[in-house]
């Protein structure tokens, strides 16, 4: 039985007629075309499907649409504020911290859950919460780079 | 599964390294293709630039510079090529390397890469081949280019070519200061008449010392799409009215299908269902939808299995199935016979490499699209061309009316040779009649995928009575012989390299079999130098006279100060090193492990890496490859593994198979030699061959325990 599951998708109100068991990550790129979130693994365990859901970390994969029912989600589309990007996208960029850059959508997103928090994290901290998104081109020092400086920038001029 | 999804080659991993032979020809039909490139270029190729040329641009084959570049009106440049992105850097490389013979700034560059109507075939990418070919290639068309246009100058201005130089896309006369930019000139038509001229093998190419472009850090140009989410990967591409495609899977490799009701799917509202022999697959309007019809048609299915060896025997399975006469033929020097007769000491080892698995982040993906009897598809692959070629043997059509594309995709490390998600869209689609995505699944991905090779690697070595090596044997059965050659001086040498029969399919990884293989020579290298009674780095250098590992290993030791950590060794904490050298390239690793005897695991601390490949052409990105082959190195060395057991995979997951995470990274000092005297070799792969042994080595250090298999771990827990 379909259902009718209201969002707040990057500010704007979208509604969906659908299966309430289908993953968020589905409608997410199927129905609205917001294909920056990616499938990695279908079981939450890679974290490329990374969006923030109430300003919270959350593996879309494993999300089934219903939950996400009249919440605010954000993927990577809606990061940027227009041209200006956000802190933690700068830094990545700064700092070189892509490869393939098919987890680079959900690391950025986790790193932002994670400043939000905890905007002067410890090494040991970033490592932890960070420890659920997967690179396999294994970029990890040059993420842990991108976040390190992300969280300087923020202590700096005090961006939220 | 049809038996033409997968090809011969991918089942030999000899055959299934980059191979660049000759395609047949393509040639173009009456029709004229209209393409838009670059910054809203419009090009019409016609029948006078045949596909044909374009195909040619491997083994140093010749192709115009029309084929390899455009000169737009606004003053960019788009360059061409079939290399494939997927995250080792092509796409900055070659753009340096056009701007740099160019003589214009990298962002005047416009790549346009792996689409088979519009670029060259510059072959598979594949066996860090990108940078002692493809680079050279781009240069020579954009010098080329630069002295065609330099002389059309100069033939504007009546006055010798060498009277006038370029900077920044502009021709000045140095006598007259006359000026004329590249976006000026080609807006005359004797630019397109030049530009139809072959690219010569001997244009002469900017010397490394006044190298502007190249030589230095320049990041991905499209990496503001990355982080924005607007970079569209193969799994992200839509198209108007397409349907989501699921396959059924055989339940065990090498089963068959006896019978299957495809009725109540077929009755399924908005479901199509296409059979064609052992082929089954639907597609829906969603992929949810369409894995919701696939596992009804799944319920009806009835499979006939055979009988496939598991994980746990597999390594007597290959030994037992080895091949070592007929073909394979051992490459000797002196007499291995008499030197093990004459050694004081002679050591016997065999060591085991488990399969693994690329798992690149994206698993396998493809689109198609069929219109008026043309088929397109955006895929995940190496090599364009390949699945251009593959595409159009499959639906018996002329290659001129298949399109290949692939989106700049979500990683690959050997692991992408074939596209098979391309062939199963296609086959949905044309029944469908709607464009069709197939995304593979990870569980898909990890059991129809092939693997990196398992080996067993026999090693024998004999000391005389100084400690000196002078018996050398070594056979790899299975794995391949990447780097199978000992770079050591030693008077009696046997190195075979035996193929079997792989109950796996298996095929490229990065480096192959020198991860293997080096695993093993390095491994057993220690366990001789232990044997000797000497330090592993004396022992290794007495016996090395190759100056370009000669420095990467000293210059490693140095770096790690090699001497007083391996004075500080303890039980619980051990260093190691190995070295090694391949596809032209030379790395040397120090390691620090910590041995936590409780949990039976071996932490790696730090990895000190020194790597050498010629002249560095992008600096960040080359530390960006060291550091993932180093961390992709660890996985293989201590977790990785595939299980299997019936003709299924036992762990085809993230829960199961166990890739590197955060709290895996060890500090990394990775230290690059720039050596500018000989030419630029790639470094996307070798660094990643002396991970595994250093570990290993370091783990004997500390525990005295060898461990002679990769994965490490399950085999240190049973010896402590």
């Amino acid at each position: 039985m379909d259902a009718t599951i209201t969002l707040n998708v990057n500010g704007k109100e979208r509604t969906i007629i659908t299966d309430p068991e289908r993953p968020l990550l589905d409608v997410l790129r199927e129905d609205l075309h917001l294909t920056g979130a990616k499938y990695g693994c279908g079981e939450g365990r890679c974290g490329t499907c990374t969006v923030l859901m109430d300003g919270r970390k959350t593996l879309s994969c494993v999300t089934p649409v219903a939950r996400a029912d009249k919440k605010t989600i954000t993927t990577i589309e809606g990061l940027a504020d227009g041209d200006s990007l956000h802190p933690v996208q700068q830094a990545f960029l700064d700092e070189g911290a892509i490869q393939c850059g098919y987890c680079t959508p959900g690391m950025i997103l986790s790193a932002v859950a994670l400043l939000k928090n905890n905007p002067q994290p410890t090494d040991e901290q970033i490592t932890e919460w960070m420890n659920g998104n997967i690179c396999r081109c294994n970029g990890y020092t040059k993420i842990l780079n991108a976040i390190r400086r992300a969280a300087a920038q923020i202590a700096e001029v005090k961006i939220p | 599964m049809t038996e033409n999804t997968y090809t011969k080659e991918m089942l030999e991993p000899q055959r299934s390294e980059p191979v660049e032979e000759p395609s047949p020809e393509i040639k173009l039909s009456r029709r004229t293709f209209v393409q838009m490139l670059g910054t809203g270029l419009l090009i019409t190729v016609t029948q006078g630039v045949s596909l044909g040329q374009r195909a040619r641009g491997r083994s140093g084959q010749s192709i115009t510079v029309a084929a390899r570049l455009h000169i737009n009106q606004d003053g960019t440049i788009t360059v061409m090529t079939g290399k494939v992105e997927e995250g080792q850097g092509p796409r900055a490389q070659l753009t340096q390397a056009a701007a740099e013979e160019l003589r214009v700034a990298v962002d005047q560059i416009r790549l346009v890469m792996s689409d088979t109507a519009l670029v060259p075939d510059d072959g598979i990418t594949a066996g860090s081949r990108t940078t002692p070919s493809t680079v050279p290639a781009v240069r020579r068309g954009a010098a080329t280019a630069r002295e065609l246009l330099t002389r059309l100058a100069a033939e504007q201005w009546q006055v010798d070519s060498s009277a006038l130089n370029v900077r920044n896309g502009t021709i000045r006369n140095r006598t007259t200061r006359q000026t004329i930019t590249y976006a000026d000139l080609a807006k005359s038509k004797d630019v397109a008449e030049a530009f139809k001229q072959s690219i010569p093998s001997d244009v002469t190419l900017t010397p490394v010392n006044q190298w502007k472009a190249l030589g230095v850090s320049v990041p991905r140009p499209n990496s503001r799409d990355i982080v924005t989410g607007a970079h569209h990967y193969p799994s992200d591409i839509v198209r108007p009215n397409m349907l989501y495609g699921k396959i059924l899977r055989p339940p065990s490799y090498g089963a068959t299908l006896t019978s299957i009701d495809l009725s109540k799917a077929e009755a399924m509202k908005d479901v199509v269902v296409v059979r064609d022999g052992q082929f089954i697959g639907c597609a829906a309007p969603s992929s949810f939808r369409a894995a919701q019809a696939l596992e009804v048609i799944a319920k009806t299915a009835s499979w006939k299995t055979v009988p496939h060896p598991s994980s746990k025997e597999i390594f007597s399975y290959l030994k037992k199935h080895a091949r070592t006469g007929g073909r394979s033929r051992p490459r000797t020097s002196g007499s291995i016979d008499k030197g093990l007769a004459d050694a004081s000491k002679v050591l016997s080892e065999t060591y085991e490499v488990a399969y693994i698995q690329h798992t690149p982040m994206e698993p396998r993906a493809a689109i198609a699209e069929w219109k008026d009897g043309k088929l397109t598809v955006w895929v995940g692959i190496d090599w364009p061309q390949r699945a251009q070629r593959d595409l159009a043997r499959t639906f018996q059509i002329p290659a001129e009316r298949v399109r290949a594309i692939v989106p700049d995709m979500g990683g690959g490390f050997g692991g992408k040779h074939s596209g098979e998600a391309a062939e199963e869209a296609a086959r949905l689609a044309k029944a469908a009649g709607r464009p069709v995505a197939v995304h593979w699944t990870r569980a898909e991905e990890f059991t129809w995928a092939y693997f990196r090779p398992a080996a067993v690697i026999e090693c024998k070595g004999g000391l005389d009575a100084n400690g000196s090596l002078i018996a050398w044997d070594f056979t790899n059965i299975n794995a391949g012989g990447a780097a199978i050659d000992t770079p050591y001086n030693i008077a009696n040498t046997r190195i075979l390299s035996a193929s079997s029969d792989s109950p796996l399919r298996q095929g490229a990884y990065r480096c192959l079999a020198a991860t293997a293989n080096n695993f093993a020579r390095e491994s057993f290298m220690d366990e001789l130098a232990a044997a000797a009674g000497a330090d592993p780095l004396a022992f290794r250098l007495a016996h090395l006279d190759n100056p370009r590992i000669r420095t990467v290993l000293e210059a490693a030791a140095r770096h790690f100060d090699w001497p007083t950590r391996r004075k500080k060794v303890t039980a619980d904490i051990g260093v190691g090193l190995a070295c090694g050298t391949e596809k032209n390239s030379v790395v040397a690793a120090c390691v620090e492990v910590g041995i936590d005897r409780k949990q039976g695991e071996i932490k790696v601390h730090q990895v000190c890496e020194t790597f050498e490949c010629g002249p560095i052409q992008n600096p960040a990105n080359l530390v960006s490859q060291v550091q993932g082959c180093i961390i992709m190195g660890l996985g293989a060395a201590l977790r990785e593994e595939m299980q299997f057991e019936d003709g299924k995979i036992l762990n085809a997951g993230f829960a199961g198979y166990l890739v590197p995470r955060f709290k895996d990274v060890p500090k990394i000092d990775v230290h690059l030699i720039n050596k500018t005297d000989i030419p630029s070799a790639g470094g996307g792969e070798t660094p990643i061959i002396a991970i595994a042994p250093a570990i290993a080595n370091a783990v004997f250090a500390a525990t005295g325990i060898r461990i002679r298999s990769m994965p490490m771990r399950s085999a240190l827990l049973k010896q402590l």
